[in-house]
């Protein structure tokens, strides 16, 4: 892979939490300013997924290979994969009283490398993003995550991605939570990073989220497994059916 | 001699005892000891106040507050297993500053030295720290400074000055607020004090900029008995700041401060301080504040480093309305403990006070909390909030929290509130996530937890406490 630049790729991951297997063999391929979805049900495994391939301790990747801009990260631990450009919405953010959002995220673009000219520009680029997201100016003096109601702590989290550029975000339920006017908002902002080569991986149980996001492809896990994948018409299919037709589908078709 | 002709001789207090043997018929003034022998007694405190050429009064009382010292047992709470492991025989109990100046740069420990490169601390600064002989005395934002003062009428001296130069303010004030008999180490620093702030605003002046240990120079600051007292008379303010960031190097092992503030009617003080004590330490403090009707007292109190530390900072509200903070971090390391808190008496109607405590613990230290709120009955509708944090960094470490609240009167509100708190693993995780470390992703955390104390802080103490805690965490974690 390490002659491909700029894709986010793994293959045949399988990733064990407590001596389960949750996930069980999932390959994807995703090349900068794609968005891809991975969507289903409730303990399909997706949630597993995604914490494992940013390098939450917990989640044992047992085989597979992950390579991002042809560094493989395997070998690497969270940081330094978060360095590597991979980036995690979290589904349930955590609160670090006493660090303000501005503190942070100025903490947090120093860490992987970012340059002087970049922190100079810190306030300035802050305030940008801040106007993307219709985040109100206050919030760059708050505590992360500190009391934020949900919407405003995924909101945060995006403003976390447009401040880090990594070269790709894998947003876990980002639009679970959300009323339909921060959905807008949301989106607009995954939109905008995608449209400067950033790639997605979106991961989630709602179609919604789709109608504003629009993915190249869908991918449907079930199990531990992608069960299908397909184009956009694939989540108009899920919204309209559910996902049972698909569970006498036969698994392991992976991949694209 | 008058005093401030020698000040502009530069020869300051360190010439006290020169003059004192040309007066009184010592022909060398290198015959009189530089240190007093080992070990405390009556000829030791005597020879200590005649050298500072003390009014009777202060000998009298320097004698008395032996004789109590004596007299006390050591307290059976707190960590009385290092308390009875000082030996008081083995103490020089007074050394001239003469022979604390003269203490090279050379002697002082290599690891001392680093931090002090760490934290980037001016050479000048770092010398005084370190105890080399101070250089500010030429320095002119140091003059400028006390020309200002001088014209509003505030009197900024150490205390042996203050005592020489206004003697009628300090017998008033001195002792007040503790007297000897309220501790063993009370009174041992009531017999043997040395050095310390005197300072006393005159009614309604405003003191515009915080005052600091360090613009005295020509002085003993860090003596191991220093003794401070701070009147601010009615309606006025001021904000005094004792120590530094940087680590407090000695070689004395003992050090008991007794600080004593006095709020008059209006009045506003806030006194912080933040010590980083070598590791060989025992800072045993006495601190107390007397505030007066509608007065607000606060103490902002930052511990590190020390072998052992006790230390309550305490406020007596005595007039209705008076206020009372108490804002305190500890960060106990291995082999240390740090036993800190805070009293609050309320002896007035519609007083208020808030005490917001927090430690840190790491690599086995321990941090107690120990705290005592009293309302006295006729003190009713007083409100009074506490709130004790603590935050172990690993399972080695221990913190314990011991409060009392002794509430007599009627319609009181009190709110109280403990948490002892774990850095949680999906906290690290959030953080490494984002590209920290997971050292990085801990210090941003204690960072946080510390930072309702650090924004009390002006900026450059601010800045300075966050870069010691690094150095402090180092090491220890991960």
């Amino acid at each position: 892979m390490s002659d491909r630049k700029n894709v986010f790729a793994f293959y045949d991951i399988h990733v064990e939490i407590e001596g389960k297997e949750v996930v069980k063999g999932v390959t994807l391929e995703i090349k900068p300013g794609e968005k891809h979805a991975i969507m289903g049900p409730n303990g399909s495994g997706k949630s597993s997924l995604a914490n494992a391939l940013a390098g939450h301790p917990n989640y044992r990747i047992t085989s597979g290979q992950a390579y991002l801009a042809g560094k493989n990260l395997l070998e690497l631990d969270a940081t330094e994969r978060a360095r590597a450009g991979l980036f995690l919405a979290f589904q349930y953010p955590l609160a670090i009283p006493g660090v303000t959002v501005a503190n942070f995220l100025r903490t947090a673009i120093k860490a992987s490398g970012g340059d002087e000219e970049r922190l100079k520009n810190f306030r300035k680029e802050l305030l940008e993003k801040f106007k993307l997201l219709d985040i109100d100016h206050s919030f760059a003096a708050r505590y992360l995550n500190d009391g934020f109601s949900g919407g405003e702590k995924k909101r945060i989290e995006i403003l976390q991605m447009a401040m880090l550029k990594p070269l790709v975000a894998i947003l876990d339920e980002t639009d679970s939570g959300l009323d339909i006017d921060a959905l807008k908002i949301v989106s607009h902002g995954i939109n905008t990073f995608a449209h400067k080569d950033g790639g997605v991986l979106l991961v989630t149980h709602y179609q919604r989220i789709l109608n504003y996001v629009k993915p190249d492809r869908i991918h449907v896990m079930m199990d531990g497994r992608i069960v299908r994948s397909g184009g956009p018409e694939l989540a108009l299919q899920l919204e309209e059916q559910g996902y049972d037709w698909l569970k006498i589908e036969p698994a392991g078709v992976g991949g694209r | 001699m008058v005093v401030g002709e020698l000040q502009n001789k530069n020869l300051g207090i360190a010439s006290i005892g020169d003059d004192y043997a040309a007066q009184y018929g010592f022909h060398d003034a290198e015959d009189y000891f530089h240190k007093s022998p080992k070990g405390l007694s009556h000829e030791v405190v005597e020879m200590i106040s005649r050298l500072k050429n003390e009014p009777e009064w202060m000998t009298k009382f320097r004698h008395e507050a032996l004789d109590i010292f004596l007299a006390k047992p050591m307290p059976q709470w707190g960590n009385t297993e290092l308390l009875n492991s000082i030996d008081f025989s083995d103490i020089h109990y007074y050394v001239r500053p003469t022979e604390k100046q003269g203490r090279s740069w050379d002697e002082v420990p290599e690891n001392i030295k680093k931090t002090f490169d760490r934290l980037g601390i001016p050479e000048a600064e770092r010398k005084f720290l370190a105890g080399v002989s101070a250089q500010y005395e030429s320095e002119v934002v140091y003059h400028s400074l006390k020309e200002d003062l001088r014209k509003q009428g505030i009197i900024f001296l150490d205390m042996d000055g203050g005592l020489r130069e206004h003697p009628e303010i300090v017998r008033k004030y001195f002792s007040t607020v503790i007297p000897p008999s309220d501790n063993k180490f009370a009174a041992l620093n009531s017999a043997v004090w040395s050095g310390g702030s005197f300072i006393y605003v005159p009614p309604g002046v405003d003191v515009k900029i915080p005052l600091q240990a360090y613009f005295r120079i020509n002085a003993e600051n860090m003596g191991q008995f220093e003794r401070t007292l701070i009147i601010a008379d009615k309606g006025s303010r001021v904000h005094y700041i004792e120590g530094c960031t940087a680590p407090v190097y000695s070689t004395n092992s003992l050090h008991s401060a007794v600080v004593e503030l006095i709020a008059l009617e209006g009045a506003y003080i806030r006194y912080t301080t933040i010590q980083n004590w070598s590791h060989n330490i025992f800072n045993l403090v006495t601190k107390r504040a007397m505030a007066h009707a509608g007065a607000t007292v606060e103490w902002v109190d930052g511990n590190l480093g020390s072998r052992l530390t006790m230390k309550y900072p305490c406020v007596y509200l005595v007039g209705e309305g008076a206020r009372g903070e108490i804002l305190s971090i500890a960060l106990a390391g291995d082999g240390q403990h740090q036993d800190a808190g805070a009293k609050v008496i309320h002896a007035a109607p519609r007083t208020s006070s808030r005490i917001t405590s927090k430690s840190i613990s790491k690599a086995g230290g321990r941090a107690s909390y120990r705290g005592l709120v009293k309302i006295y009955p006729h003190a009713h509708d007083c409100r009074v909030s506490v709130e004790c944090d603590a935050l172990l960094i690993d399972g080695a470490s221990r913190s314990d929290t011991y409060p009392t609240m002794e509430i007599d009167a009627e319609r009181v509100r009190v709110e109280h509130e403990a948490r002892v708190s774990k850095i949680a693993e999906e906290q690290l995780f959030y953080l490494t996530s984002r590209g920290l470390t997971e050292d990085e992703a801990r210090l941003l955390i204690i960072n946080g937890f510390i930072e309702p104390f650090t924004k009390e802080l002006p900026m450059e103490y601010a800045v300075e406490l966050n870069r010691l805690i690094e150095l402090e965490m180092e090491g220890s974690v991960g």
